[in-house]
């Protein structure tokens, strides 16, 4: 296993891949933009020039070995070079958050004692000279576009174009010194800092290496087979690890070319213009994706929703028995084969999903609804786990072998072990190097030989497939020592609809139990199908056949749970729905809607002791805040219904 | 505003202009001149004359009396198809688009007064026609990233939400690349944000291509921020003109807004 031999071929930094690309393949395309209503392209070879004046340019500015490069803005390919130019400079690129206020930049460029920036355009110059005072490092400001910044005199100020032309100047005058700055870099090098946000405290600088990227870059592409005729959209933030992965790194050593949008708002139609065969994203994309399918068909005509629903029906059970290669009837392929043509073919075509080889989703659960709908029509969509401490890469999916709740197997040269409480461990090559200027944070994260604590706990299924349950320090225990992963299960029953919010208990109690939130929407949806009368959320929340739909959705997950040998005995015993609605206006919730345990379970204790009571109910009064600040109270009796548990079948 | 353009010599100047419709005084013996490079604003209550000032200068209206001089050309009646030929385009109150036709081809259609060869070329789409398209596109483009308006390029404006609509008029009115730009109420029911945007753009266009720019404006906070002179019209008769200071402080211009008595002098 394994191919981490780049100090083998001599290919060990991006800058050294470069000149490669351009020697090997250097007539095909390696970035592309859409600029005035048209892409256009720029070939491996092409590219080598205009970072080769880029860093000429940086040089004759005063660039020295060290210094580094806070890089601010959308994905364009002129940001890309830049950072190969620093690379190439022995320097390091900071990428940075292009929608981040001033003040976080400040934290950044001071922390990072950033001495050189490469913006976008007005915007984030604008963002930098408020902020450039309290930066003292910071020496020099370069700018890609020009509009807007013509009365802008300050003189550490310049433009990208003129950055290149002196660049050029210097590269006539000494040949051969872009090659000879290139065969410095050595692996071992640093070659970049990203600044991870956390949840708590400052930002970290994670510092990754040339070893660190370009091997683990390689075991990604050696994993899916990767090759220069790949293609990729560029669309998720630069500062980020994996567009770092997928859009840099990985072009680099596979050589296939990035394409970068119009502008952020023009995703989705750059998407379908492209077509690209690899792609990342967040779940919740996948998710507006479907959504947005799921309304516009509610909206087509009365033969393309027949075709929809029955083609969709095939698909489901086919479709992903297909894309794994697994034995399907032959009349079941033509139906497949005809659904193509006249559903999915179509579908995916307006989606820019035509030409996907291999999608990949990370950083949170996926729901299994939206995990299948992709899978069935045939895109190919695959579960990775990563951190930027990894430089993304620790689990993946392969070909043939891919389930919707677990992140997979370990990824090539990675080690994975879990801690006695639960908590996912691993080493790999891609293990950074250090939290710049932070070494008790470095000493935390990662021990004297190499493991890096990810916080996440998790568990192997029989398969060997890692699932990621919550983070470490909220896993807790029943009485009876089973693990208790309130998120884990949270988790499963907001995958139904019906479901809008839960909280599960269960931390040193016999059993566990849940509060539900009604998805208003949705449940209301049904019960107006059924012309079942309600007045507003409690009303609805109350009535007994909502109490039975949401018992049939916790069901369904005690029997999902039964599968689980670590967590078939947290099934959900007793649970009841909320008399009003989590909100954050109540403190409940954070502003980015996740839960406040403690909170809720300071407000709501005496329904949790009615939860744990065996009372068949619980009468309640709730402090609301409404819109316009006042309050008022909610008086309810809440009702508590058991569930069914399922017997574990636990594998053997 | 910081900015330090460099306003130049007299390039509009509006002599004695009166505009009556039947008994209707519209206008009446107004002057007032229009610098080059300058963003000027005619204000003034509902019917004072702003609308019908506009359109005597871009000759939808013919004055009975008075002349404006555009360009050192002084002229009395003109149409309004030869004023967009010398250089002056404008917007409308209510937006007028093409409401099933695409951002991008609405915008094209501003080039027209640009576009030289034949119609026969055009419709076969061949030789010089197509070279001049293509150069038209490229300068529609350059617009269209202007006003950042990428994502509907391709969206029949119709369906497009008020305040982009208005970004598309202004686009349209730019591809002429008038020397003179002419904006009736650029900035009505906009949201706050929607007109920030739209000062923004405005002062952009002035900035970048040094155009001059007439506007009729109604949210004073808007008209003081971003004018360097500014005239104000009463029942069709001039009240006062002069940077937004010093017509801020004028005592006639503070009873027009705060609804003085009138004619009982």
């Amino acid at each position: 296993m394994g191919s981490g031999n780049s100090a083998a071929s001599g290919l060990d930094t991006f800058p050294k891949l470069l000149i490669d690309n351009a020697n090997r393949i250097g007539d095909r395309p390696a970035a592309r933009e859409k600029d005035f209503g048209i892409w256009q392209s720029w070939t491996w070879r092409e590219m080598k020039d205009e970072i080769a004046a880029m860093a000429a340019g940086l040089k004759v500015l005063g660039f020295e070995r060290g210094d580094s490069l806070a890089i601010v803005g959308d994905n364009r390919p002129q940001l890309y070079w830049a950072m190969t130019a620093a690379q190439t400079l022995g320097g390091v690129p900071v990428p940075m958050y292009q929608d981040a206020v001033a003040e976080e930049m400040q934290y950044v460029l001071e922390h990072a004692s950033a001495r050189f920036a490469i913006v976008e355009d007005q915007e984030q110059t604008d963002k930098l000279l408020e902020i450039k005072d309290r930066c003292p490092t910071l020496a020099h400001i370069v700018y890609k576009d020009t509009r807007g910044m013509r009365h802008y005199d300050q003189d550490f100020l310049m433009s990208l174009d003129s950055l290149i032309e002196k660049g050029k100047a210097f590269l006539a005058q000494n040949p051969g010194w872009f090659e000879g700055e290139v065969a410095k870099t050595k692996g071992s090098d640093t070659a970049i800092m990203l600044y991870t946000s956390g949840t708590t405290g400052r930002p970290k600088g994670v510092v990754l290496t040339f070893d660190n990227l370009v091997i683990t870059a390689r075991n990604g592409v050696k994993w899916d087979n990767l090759n220069d005729h790949d293609e990729v959209l560029a669309y998720l933030p630069m500062a980020w690890v994996g567009d770092n992965i997928f859009s840099y790194g990985q072009s680099y050593t596979a050589g296939f070319c990035v394409s970068c949008p119009e502008s952020s708002d023009t995703v989705m139609q750059d998407l379908k213009e492209i077509g690209p065969t690899y792609f990342f994203a967040p779940p919740r994309i996948f998710e507006n994706i479907l959504t947005q399918v799921s309304i516009r068909m509610e909206d087509a005509n009365w033969v393309n929703r027949k075709l929809y629903a029955y083609f969709m029906g095939l698909a489901k059970t086919i479709g992903p028995r297909i894309l794994d290669k697994k034995p399907v009837g032959l009349i079941d392929r033509l139906l497949y084969g005809l659904g193509e043509i006249l559903v999915y073919g179509p579908l995916k075509n307006e989606l820019g999903f035509s030409r996907f080889r291999l999608a990949y989703t990370a950083g949170e659960a996926i729901g299994p609804d939206i995990f299948d709908f992709f899978r069935s029509l045939g895109v190919n969509i695959k579960q990775l786990y990563g951190s930027t401490e990894a430089s993304v890469f620790i689990c993946m999916q392969k070909d043939g072998d891919v389930k919707p709740d677990t992140v997979g197997v370990p990824a090539y040269d990675v080690e994975l072990k879990i801690a006695d409480n639960g908590e996912v461990l691993f080493r790999s090559p891609g293990v950074f190097k250090v939290y710049f200027k932070n070494e008790e944070a470095t000493h935390e994260t990662k021990t004297e030989d190499g493991w890096v604590h990810t916080g996440d706990a998790g568990f192997f299924d029989p398969e060997g497939h890692l699932k990621i349950i919550d983070r470490a320090k909220d896993v807790g225990k029943l009485t009876g020592g089973t693990m208790f992963a309130p998120k884990y299960i949270e988790n499963k029953l907001k995958f139904f609809p019906f479901i809008k919010e839960a909280v599960a208990f269960g931390h040193d109690k016999d059993y566990a139990a849940a509060f539900i939130n009604i998805d208003l929407e949705a449940v209301g949806n049904w019960a107006e199908r059924r012309g079942l009368p309600y007045s507003g959320y409690t009303d609805l929340a109350m009535r007994p056949e909502v109490y039975d739909l949401v018992l049939d959705c916790v069901n369904k997950v005690n029997n999902d749970l039964a599968d689980d040998v670590a967590l078939a005995g947290s099934q959900i015993k007793r649970f009841l729905i909320l008399h009003k609605e989590l909100d954050a206006d109540d403190g409940e919730l954070t502003r980015t809607r996740k839960v406040r345990r403690n909170t809720v379970a300071e407000r709501y204790g005496q329904l949790i002791d009615a939860l744990y009571s065996g009372a068949d109910e619980c009468a309640v009064e709730a402090k609301v805040t409404f819109e316009d600040g006042r309050t008022g109270t909610i008086k309810a009796t809440v009702k508590i219904r058991e569930a069914e548990t399922t017997a574990p079948r636990a594998a053997a | 505003m910081a900015h330090q353009r460099h306003i130049g010599e007299t390039i509009l100047s509006v002599d004695n202009i009166s505009l009556a419709f039947g008994g209707v005084k519209a206008l009446t013996d107004v002057s007032f001149s229009v610098r080059e490079h300058e963003i000027f604003a005619i204000i003034g209550p509902n019917g004072a004359g702003k609308s019908s000032m506009l359109n005597c200068i871009n000759g939808f209206y013919h004055p009975h009396q008075g002349t404006i001089t555009f360009k050192g050309k002084a002229r009395r009646q003109v149409r309004p198809s030869e004023a967009a030929r010398e250089g002056i385009a404008r917007t409308f109150q209510n937006i007028a688009l093409f409401t099933g036709m695409s951002t991008l081809d609405n915008i094209m259609t501003g080039r027209n007064t640009k576009m030289h060869k034949g119609l026969f070329w055009q419709a076969l789409h061949f030789g010089p026609a197509r070279d001049e398209e293509i150069e038209h596109r490229h300068f529609v483009e350059e617009i269209i990233d202007f006003l950042e308006i990428e994502a509907i390029r391709k969206t029949p404006v119709g369906t497009l939400p008020y305040g982009l609509q208005k970004r598309v008029e202004l686009g349209r009115a730019l591809a002429a690349q008038p020397d003179l730009l002419l904006l009736d109420e650029p900035m009505a029911g906009m949201n706050l944000e929607e007109k920030q945007d739209m000062c923004r753009y405005i002062l952009d266009v002035n900035d970048e291509f040094g155009t001059t720019i007439v506007l009729i404006e109604h949210d004073m906070g808007v008209v003081m921020d971003i004018s360097d002179r500014v005239v104000v019209l009463d029942y069709g008769k001039k009240l006062a003109d002069g940077t937004p200071d010093e017509v801020r402080t004028n005592q006639d211009v503070i009873d027009a807004y705060l609804g003085v008595a009138h004619g009982d002098e």
